[in-house]
Parts: structure tokens; sequence; C-alpha cells
């Protein structure tokens, strides 16, 4: 045995029981999804064979010139929700993983206020959703109070089931995950390098353009993983504050395999992945997150 | 969504039972003791039909456990399908049959062993109600009732000895309408579409369903009339999608809804004054104090059937325990329980027996409450002197026109109701 394998055995060891578990329940599943986007399939059973139909069928009517096919509408809308939900989320979670990390001075008070942002999570998401009604609801306190203070005549409509209630109900939810690698990125910038921008003459905003933005790179981009995977795979949130009237990715899977349409279902589900994964590779292009961790 | 808190709840007390059951096993030490141990009945269905009440009252009666397994109607259909194992009883909807008869995962039951079987209502034997025929477009029950043989895959078009199904509850789905914000009579599917009711109104997503209740609207509105609006042609479903299509983007819809207590919700808070509704939610809305309507239509219902199915994996004395429950709910204790909430039972006179007068009464023979109706939970549902909802069994279940379905033309048909929600 060579020198550098017995010194390699040990980390193969190591990283082997997690390996084993990706491998048994990630990999394989993965590849009998791909499987059987490829066979066919009655009302009741899946007929192992070769065929690109449920993949034809996806893009069903996608060539035709005018109105666009319903796969290219679900995922311009679901791309849609998932830039305006980054964009939000990366604002707010900025914001304040900044003002933890350089404005608390305790380690106590910090632990404290991060308990409060995991406050959206305490309650089971359905009972989280459905509560959102009487809120923004047709007769609910926003449209009340807004009556009640004569702004309004008739109930403002666009707050609940729309495009609005469910990018708001992203950011309440997933802002979290912004946060915390933000927040753990910048509580490892060297304070000298602020007094030295200080120093330098640079004003607040500067420093935070030019010193902290660039230094917190990783985590903005380990958060706008999380972000965006969760959105582009979500389909109750979308579901339930949408009214179930707008579509998403998920959502059409879900249908899907109710309906036992498991091939076309597959179909979707790797086109999904093919394409999450193309943004997950173009993120980790702006930065080698592993050199940095 | 399915009901992940209760089938959380059910696992666990699968495993506590296990645990017993191995400390009982262990402890005891003989297999005498194993054998007499308690037999435990998993129960697959949706959670519309599972009342703790019911399985309580069987297992004083009997000393066998029914243990729920709640899904949505859809799951019900694909755990029969792809994991026969993990049920003793399945409960479930008549039209999911045509998937699930095929596969041969459940056996046809055995008439011969089950007490009512010949006073099972005509509704489901012959399709007929004391003689006069009823709506059978889509998948009518007497249409997949029989096999030849118990392990047929194929169904009978005669009347067997073994039925697949042996029914549990059935009702005639209609419109629900807040009649207090609406102010004025509804008497047709075509008002879900009607522009005064724009942003104000909701239709179910679950696709097989929706489809249905659009199609009687699109016939309510003079537009086309299906020949069979259970088994559409790829034609008739486009033209269904698209006036489906249209409403939603003219604003008509405030939301879809797939979940039992989302219908509620939507119809107690106004924020939809018309919809798809079933039967057990206008009686949640209407026990929270709202006015609620289960608004007969001249066009007629859509109706459901569920039955009992024995899947084939099931022997020995847990064989004998599903046919010891199904035999139970025949006799009229359940069938009082689930009559007394407006669903209807399959043998009419055991439930008979089993209900006061005035109740069968009120919810059987349309004739107002001599007295104050109650829910089996002892919540106010009428006051003296209310009459039900389109009236007598008779003429609710006699004005069907349509039953539950799975058509030819499924794959397609669930392609096009993607295409709706997308729109």
């Amino acid at each position: 045995m060579s020198s550098s394998l017995r010194k390699a055995l040990p980390a193969w060891l190591q990283a082997a029981p997690f390996g084993l578990v990706f491998l048994v329940f990630l990999v394989l599943p993965l590849l009998l999804v791909v499987a059987v986007s490829f066979w066919r399939a009655t009302d009741y059973e899946l007929i192992p064979a070769f065929t690109v139909q449920n993949y034809i069928d996806v893009f069903n009517g996608c060539g035709s010139s005018g109105d666009l096919c319903v796969t290219f509408k679900t995922y311009l809308s679901t791309l849609k929700f998932c830039a305006l939900v980054w964009a939000i989320t990366l604002l707010i979670g900025f914001a304040l993983a900044y003002f933890l990390s350089f404005h608390v001075r305790s380690s106590g008070m910090q632990t404290l206020l991060f308990v409060l942002c995991t406050v959206p999570f305490w309650t089971s998401n359905v009972i989280r959703m459905i509560s959102w009604v009487p809120l923004l609801g047709r007769n609910g306190l926003i449209n009340d109070a807004l009556r009640g203070a004569r702004l309004i005549d008739t109930p403002v409509e666009w707050l609940l089931f729309s495009n609005f209630s469910v990018v708001l109900a992203f950011v309440h939810l997933y802002t979290m995950f912004m946060i915390v690698p933000i927040f753990n990125s910048m509580n490892r910038i060297d304070r000298a390098l602020i007094e030295a921008a200080r120093d330098a003459g640079a004003s607040a905003w500067q420093t935070v353009w030019n010193v902290v933005l660039p230094l917190s790179r990783t985590g903005i981009i380990i958060g706008s993983i999380f972000v965006i995977t969760i959105v582009m795979g979500d389909f109750v949130t979308i579901g339930v504050m949408g009214g179930q009237q707008i579509a998403s990715v998920g959502k059409i899977i879900q249908v899907q395999t109710s309906y036992l349409q498991f091939p076309i279902a597959a179909a979707n589900a790797v086109i999904l992945l093919a394409i999450v994964l193309m943004m997950i590779w173009g993120l980790t292009r702006l930065v080698d997150i592993r050199k940095e961790l | 969504m399915s009901d992940p808190l209760s089938t959380g709840a059910s696992r666990r007390t699968l495993l506590k039972g296990a645990a017993a059951a191995a400390v009982t096993g262990t402890t005891m030490g003989f297999p005498f003791v194993h054998a007499q141990e308690k037999i435990v009945l998993r129960y697959l269905g949706t959670a519309v039909n599972q009342d703790k009440a019911i399985a309580d009252k069987f297992e004083a009666d009997s000393g066998i456990k029914i243990q729920y397994i709640p899904v949505t109607t859809d799951d019900v259909t694909k755990r029969a399908i792809t994991a026969p194992n993990s049920f003793d009883l399945i409960d479930e909807e008549y039209f999911s049959l045509k998937k699930v008869i095929p596969t041969g995962n459940l056996l046809g039951i055995d008439t011969r062993k089950i007490k009512n079987a010949d006073k099972i209502t005509t509704l489901f034997t012959k399709g007929e109600i004391n003689g006069k025929k009823i709506g059978d477009q889509g998948t009518a029950p007497k249409k997949v009732m029989y096999l030849e043989k118990p392990s047929s895959t194929t169904f009978s078009k005669t009347p067997t000895q073994y039925m697949t199904l042996i029914p549990t509850v059935y009702n005639a789905d209609t419109l629900g309408i807040r009649p207090d914000l609406i102010k004025r009579p509804i008497d047709s599917w075509k008002e879900l579409l009607n522009p005064e009711f724009k942003g104000k109104a909701a239709i179910l997503n679950i696709p097989s369903i929706g489809i249905m209740d659009a199609a009687m609207v699109v016939e309510a509105a003079g537009l086309y009339k299906y020949p069979d609006k259970g088994n559409m042609t790829k034609a008739e479903i486009d033209l269904t999608i698209k006036t489906l299509i249209e409403a939603k983007k003219a604003g008509q819809f405030r939301a879809l809804w797939k979940d039992f207590n989302e219908s509620v919700n939507l119809m107690a808070s106004g924020e939809v004054v018309i919809q798809s509704m079933w039967s057990p939610a206008v009686t949640a809305v209407r026990t929270k104090g709202i006015a609620c309507t289960f608004q007969p239509l001249k066009e007629g219902y859509r109706a459901w059937a569920a039955g009992f199915g024995v899947p084939k994996t099931v022997s020995g004395r847990k064989a004998d325990g599903v046919y010891e429950f199904i035999n139970w709910f025949l006799d009229g204790w359940a069938g009082a329980y689930l009559n007394r909430q407006g669903y209807y039972s399959a043998v009419l006179d055991t439930a008979k027996a089993k209900m006061e007068a005035y109740e069968w009464a009120y919810w059987m023979e349309g004739q107002a409450a001599s007295q104050d109706i109650k829910s089996p939970k002892g919540d106010l549902l009428a006051k003296t002197g209310s009459v039900r909802d389109g009236g007598s069994y008779e003429t609710r279940m006699g004005g069907i026109a349509c039953w539950n379905a799975v058509m030819d033309e499924n794959a397609y048909m669930v392609q096009k109701w993607n295409e709706f929600v997308a729109a």
C-alpha cells in the first residue's frame, strides 16, 4: 500500500457512513426517478420501456407561437417568485445580520434576538398559513383598519390569494435562511478591517459596500442557495397563499403523482432538478465555497 | 394537502400498540396468549369517514381495535395500488375502482358472509330508488359493483356473489352558498360562473371532481350537452377547461380549494359566497353560527359513494376481523351515526332502528324538525321547524345527475387541468 493511500484511508472511512446514506437515500432514488421518467404507464401500472414521450408531453405546445405553453408559463411564474423572494430576503437578511453582528455587543443578546427570528417556525405550516386569512382577508384586520381610517371604501382584494401574499409568506418564512449564513460570515470579518476603513476616511456606507459586503459573499451565496432551492420546489406555500390559483412546478408534479402518472411527474422532476442544479452551479461560480469556509 | 398531524398520531399509536404487544408477548411467553392478542385493523381512508366514536364503539362491542390511516382521496387510491400491504381494510370511492381492480390488489367480498348484503340499497345494486332509475353518468356504483370471481380483475356486468366494495357512505354534492351575503334565490349550477359573484366564487382543485362540477356549469349555461359528463372526449375536456380558464382570467375565482378545511375557511370568512362544497363542510360552517346552504339546483347533484374493500394480503383472524367490522358497520349503529351527519348509510332499515323517529323524519323524509336537531357530538345543527336542504332521501338521491368518475382520457384531463391552474 502506498503511503499516500494509507494517509487517505482514515479520511475515506470517516466519510463513508455519510457517503453511504447519500448513496442509498439520495443517489439511488434519483437514478430511479431518472429511469422512471423514460417509462410508460397506464392508470394502474408502470411499464419499464424506453420512451421520450413523457418529455415531449411536458413541452406539449411549447413550440407553437401565440400563448406560452403551461410548462414555460409555470417556470416563468416560479422563477419570478424566486427572484422576488431572493431579492427581498437578501435585503432584509443582510440588514438584520449586519445589525446582529456589528451593533449587538453581548452574545447573550445576540442569541435572544436569533431566537426571535425563528418565531415563524414555532407553529405548523398549515396553521400559520391559515392565520393569514383573518389578517389579510376581505374582512380581515388590515382591511378593517383601512376602512376604519376611511382610507378606502371597498376592501383591498390583492392582499390575499395573490402574488403579493405568496411573496409575503415566503419572505416571512425564509429570511431566516439568509440571516444565519450571512451573520456567520460577518462574524468572521476581522474588526480591524472596519477600523482601517474608517481610518482611511471611508463613510459608513462605503465601509459596508466595499468591505463588509465582499467579505460576506460566502454567506450570501449559501443563503441564496437555500432560498432559491426551497422556492423552486415549493408547492404548499404557493398553493395555500395563492388560493391554489397560481401554478408552481412542484404543484404540477404533486397533481401528477396523485393521479399515478409517475413517468411524466418524474420527467418534470428531472427537468426541475436540472434547472435548479444549473442555478446552483452558476452561483458557486461566483465564489469558491469550499475555499471560503 | 394530506393531514400530517393525524397520520403522525396514528403512527405513534401504532408504535405504542406494537410495543405493548411485544411486552405482553415476551412477559407471558406462552404461544397461547400470543394467539389471543387483540386484533388491530389498519383502516385506510379519508378523514371524513374516520370518526373516533365509530372505532370506540366497535372496540367496545367486539374487542377489535381500529387504527385509522387518514389520507386524501387521491392518496387512498395511490396506496391501494402501490402499497396494498399497508392496510387491512380500505374505505375508498367507487370511481377509483377502475384503477384499483385491474391491479388485483383487492379481493371480491363474499356476500354470503355479509349478513345484510341483500338489504343494501338498490341505488348501488340496480341504480334505482323505489324502482325509479336515477342518473348514471360517470362511474355509477352499479357499473363497478360486482366481480365474477374474488380474484377477477375486470368487472361483471351482471350481479354476482362477489362485491368489489360494501358501501359505507354516499351523498349528493351541490354548490354551497352564503344566503346572507347573496340575498337572492340560487337555483342553477350556472350561477357559479355568474359575473355577479366575480372574485367571490371557488371551485375545488381535485381535477377529477372539479371537472365534473365545471361540466354541470357548462351544461346549465347551455353551452354544451355532454353525452356522458363522467367520460368526456378530448374535445369536450378542451371545451370545459376553456370555459374555466376564461372565468379565471376574468377574475371569477377567489381561490381554488383542495382540502375540506380550506373550503370551510373560505366560506366562513366570507372570502367566498358560492363554491363547490361537501356536505360536512356546510355543517362545519353552520356549527360556527354562520348561515350556509347546501343549495339544491335544478340540474341535479353530483353524487359520490364510498365503500369497504378487502386487500388480498389480509388473512386468518385479521380477515375474520375485517368481515366482523363490515357486518357491524351495516348493523345500524354506524349507519345512524352517519345519517345524523347528513350522509346516507348503505342499509337504511338497520339505521332507522337506531335513530329517533323525529331524527329519521328530518334527515330521511324531508319533514320539518319537530325538535332541535343535533349532531352526534351534540352541536345544534337545525332548529325546530327547519327542513333539510334538498328534502327527502328520495328527492335528493333521485336528483343525481352524475357520479364522480375516472375518465378514459384521465391523463389528458389532468394535463388540461394543470393548464387551468397555470392560466
